[in-house]
This record gives C-alpha cells, sequence and structure tokens, in this order.
C-alpha cells in the first residue's frame, strides 16, 4: 500500500498532525496504532489544559493552543461536547521561594499575551473557598486554563481526519521501517506494508522505541504517573489546583468527579502503567492537606500512564539531520494534550516546508547537543 | 423495545440507545464506547453493565461474547473516602 505519510500512534498528537496535514491538502494520510484510539498517554491523563509555564516555549504552544480549544468545537464540526471549560488553573506558592518564582513566571506568562495574575491567599480562597490557608503562602492564578476531555477532544479531531480522507489503522503494530540511500523507503507493520518516503513519531511512551527503528537515538524515557478519580458530586470548585511543593494537581470536571494526581520522584523509567498502594496513601494526605472537604469524596478508580520525558521538560518537535523525511512530535513530559493543536499545526508546517507559526528551534532534537542549556522547565508535577 | 427508556450503565445514566448510536457510527470496541460515554467506568465500577455492552456489541458485529474483551478491573474494589485513607495508617498505630 502507498502512503504519503505514515503517523505513529494514535493519541491526541497524532491525530492532530494527521487532520492538520489533511486540511492543507495533503493525500494518503496513514496512521498507525498498536492498540485503540488514545490508549496511551492521552487517555490516562488529567485532563487539564493550562499556559502558566516557566519557558518562553511551553508559554507560547499553551497560549496558540488554548486559542484553538476555545473554537475546537465549530472548527472541527464535532457532534458531540468536547466538555471544554475555561475557570482557571490556581497555583499555590508554598513559600517565598515559590512566590518569587511565580513572580517571573507570571512576567513571562504576561509578556506573550497570557492573562495570568499573582494573587494572595485570601484572594485565592475566594476562588476555592475550600482550600487550607494554613498551608499555603500565595498563589498565581490564570481564568482563561482550565479542563477538556481528553478521549472526546481526540476523537473529535479522529473524525474530523477521517472526513478528510485520513486512514487510521487499530490494533496494528509497526515492526520495522525500512531505510535504503538514506531515504525512508517502507514502514511494515504486523498487518500491513506501507510504501511511503515520511514518517512521524508521535509513539508518546513508546517515542524512543519508534526512534530506535530508524537508528535515531531520541533522549526521552517513559515513567509512571498515577491518577485517582472520585465519585462525582454537585459543583464546588471551579479551577484546578496545582502545587509543585506540595506536589499535586486537583480539579473538578464538568461530570462531577475530582481527578487529581501527583509524581514519585522514585519511580523508575521504564513502561509500567500500574497502579499503588503507595501513591493512594500519599495522593489522599496530601489532597485532604490543601483541600480538607474533599476527604469526604469516595475514590472510585486509580490508575496511571506514561510521562515522556524529555531532558529539559519541553517537548521536542523536530525533523533530524540523519535521515530526511522523519519526523518527531515526542517528550511532552506529561504535557502533549495541551499542546496538541500547536503540535499538529508546527509539524505539518515543517513537514510542507512551510514557514512555522512561531519559531521552533528551540524545540528542534539538536538543542540538547550543546552543553550550556539552561533552558529546563520547573513548573510540571 | 423503546431504546431510549433502557438503562444499559446506571452510574452514568446511558441508554441502550447511546451504545447502539456510537455502534451506528462505526465504534467497534468497547475501550472505544467507554471512553466516549464512560460506560464501565462509575462508582459500581461496571458489575452490570460490563456484560451487558459485551453482548449488545456480541449481537451488533455478529461475532462470539467470548471474542469481546473485558474492559481492565481497576482498584478499588467498592468506594473509599480519601479521608478514611489518610488516616488508615494514623489508626493503625
Amino acid at each position: 500500500m502507498k502512503a504519503n505519510i505514515v503517523i505513529i500512534g494514535s493519541g491526541i498528537s497524532g491525530v492532530s498532525i494527521a487532520y492538520n496535514l489533511a486540511k492543507k491538502g495533503v493525500k494518503d494520510i496513514v496512521v498507525v496504532d498498536k492498540s485503540y484510539i488514545s490508549s496511551g498517554s492521552t487517555g490516562r491523563c488529567g485532563a487539564g489544559v493550562r499556559q502558566q509555564w516557566g519557558t518562553l516555549m511551553n508559554c507560547k504552544l499553551a497560549k496558540s493552543s488554548i486559542d484553538f480549544f476555545e473554537k475546537a468545537q465549530k472548527i472541527l464540526k464535532y457532534h458531540r461536547d468536547i466538555e471544554f471549560k475555561q475557570e482557571g488553573y490556581l497555583i499555590v506558592a508554598e513559600d517565598d521561594e515559590e512566590f518569587n518564582q511565580f513572580k517571573k513566571n507570571v512576567k513571562l506568562q504576561n509578556s506573550v499575551g497570557i492573562p495570568s495574575i499573582q494573587i494572595s491567599k485570601d484572594e485565592a480562597k475566594k476562588i476555592v473557598p475550600h482550600l487550607n490557608l494554613d498551608v499555603i503562602h500565595s498563589a498565581t492564578y490564570c481564568k482563561t486554563d482550565g479542563h477538556l476531555n481528553p478521549f472526546l477532544m481526540t476523537d473529535a479531531y479522529y473524525v474530523a481526519a477521517k472526513k478528510l480522507g485520513v486512514k487510521f489503522y487499530f490494533y496494528e503494530e509497526v515492526k520495522e521501517i525500512i531505510v535504503s540511500n538514506k531515504k525512508i523507503q517502507k514502514v511494515i507493520t504486523d498487518k500491513h506494508e506501507f510504501y511511503t518516503h515520511k514518517v512521524v513519531n508521535a509513539a508518546g511512551g513508546f517515542a524512543k522505541e519508534v526512534g530506535d527503528l530508524v537508528g535515531i537515538d531520541i533522549p526521552v524515557y517513559s515513567e509512571n504517573h498515577e491518577i485517582l478519580v472520585t465519585e462525582p458530586i454537585e459543583k464546588i470548585q471551579g479551577p484546578m489546583v496545582i502545587s509543585f511543593k506540595k506536589n499535586i494537581y486537583c480539579q473538578q470536571v464538568p461530570h462531577g468527579a475530582f481527578i487529581m494526581g501527583r509524581s514519585d520522584k522514585s519511580v523508575e523509567k521504564n513502561h509500567d502503567i500500574s497502579s499503588t498502594w503507595k501513591f493512594l496513601d500519599e495522593m489522599s494526605k496530601t489532597a485532604v492537606e490543601l483541600l480538607p472537604l474533599i476527604g469526604e469524596l469516595r475514590v472510585i478508580r486509580q490508575w496511571g500512564g506514561s510521562y515522556n520525558v524529555s531532558p529539559d521538560r519541553q517537548p521536542i518537535i523536530s525533523d533530524t539531520k540523519e535521515l530526511a523525511g522523519y519526523y518527531m512530535a515526542v517528550g511532552f513530559s506529561g504535557h502533549g494534550f495541551m499542546f496538541a493543536p500547536m503540535t499538529g499545526l508546527l509539524l505539518s508546517e515543517m513537514i510542507l516546508n512551510e514557514p512555522t507559526s512561531i519559531d521552533i528551534t528551540d524545540l528542534h532534537i539538536d538543542r540538547f547537543e550543546s552543553e550550556n542549556k539552561t533552558n529546563y522547565e520547573q513548573s510540571v508535577v | 423495545m423503546i431504546k431510549e427508556d433502557v438503562i444499559i450503565c446506571r452510574c452514568e445514566d446511558i441508554t441502550l440507545k447511546d451504545i447502539t448510536d456510537l455502534l451506528d457510527e462505526g465504534y467497534q470496541t468497547f475501550e472505544e464506547i467507554k471512553r466516549i460515554l464512560r460506560i464501565g467506568m462509575g462508582a459500581c465500577q461496571g458489575s452490570t453493565c460490563i456484560s451487558l455492552l459485551q453482548r449488545e456489541i456480541s449481537n451488533y458485529h455478529n461475532i462470539p461474547i467470548e471474542k469481546v474483551e473485558t474492559p481492565k478491573v481497576r482498584p478499588l474494589m467498592t468506594g473509599v473516602k480519601l479521608k478514611s485513607i489518610s488516616e488508615a495508617y494514623k489508626n493503625e498505630s
């Protein structure tokens, strides 16, 4: 079978790239996934979309992506509600050190048009009444951050891409990529052979392995991040509440349930996505400390998913000098869902040799070759 | 039978019509339908709806029910308050 381009991975990045390419008129686009749609990191994520970042590139990607999400339902002509709500992210600072760091972050965010503000803890209490003021110093708030349903957003791109002629192959694993004369010739799965000269690695947790298929060493690894959901109740919390020092993010989704997660510094680098008692124990303690009222809610389910982590915790949206026609959108370090509109747009521009909407030199894989990189994203749970 | 009146998932109020609409749209697998409708992810952890949805998929695609996938069983077995979990260690000692 012939294909103009083969995209590996049907998470939010893969479907966004496929949609953007198809919209620009590219024919014979194939998306291959070894499982079902959004089966990896996308379908396991915390469903938050935020712009309050600590690096310029993450701020720009996030701002433009939110601009798209605001219109996504209409643009993609999706027939279900994607459950987008903009009631903000409240990021609490625990001490002076975090306060000072957030001051710099807000200044950076404001410089690219993100409407974040730094607020006192009393002001924070007005936004989230059940916040425990005894354990926080102050906060930052961005009212246009919010929530979006990962399954439905991915489905919206999928439905729109299919209408534009994109072909999807699920439960089909890429086994080999044949390269000769420094050119991609063929993608071999366990069910098909696709003759193509272009491949996009959007494999999420398995990005490194899909790099290895063509001998390109992508400096990313995967680690398990756990998460839980409670029973649904009437609305009591508007924004997502985050603390980097306390290690928690917690939001009430439009459906009524609370979703919360935290990271584990001792977690091993591998593809494990299992649930642990340790997470449940630590998560409940942190949640009850910061948001005591939430303690009354019953936990319904817990699960895990991979963060695909890059050295500076910013994505790698890039081509490679080693192999023409090989592209990647990887290493999102836990935030691929909220950047997806820009991921798809930027990669489609790169593939079609168009000027990119924003300068993405700093997202190229070559950035890790220089020793003096200091641009490290600290605002990650 | 009025499909709107037949409840398949009591936690999320999913009707038979919600299911057959998605099957008509082309969604084939349990996992796809689960993710769009939240069926099987509610407070009862799918104890009623999982087998009902499997039967509908089996009938629609004319495949034996044992060939229809079963979603992953996730903890917890029953809902437990966050407060009870956070205080559990304290109460033990």
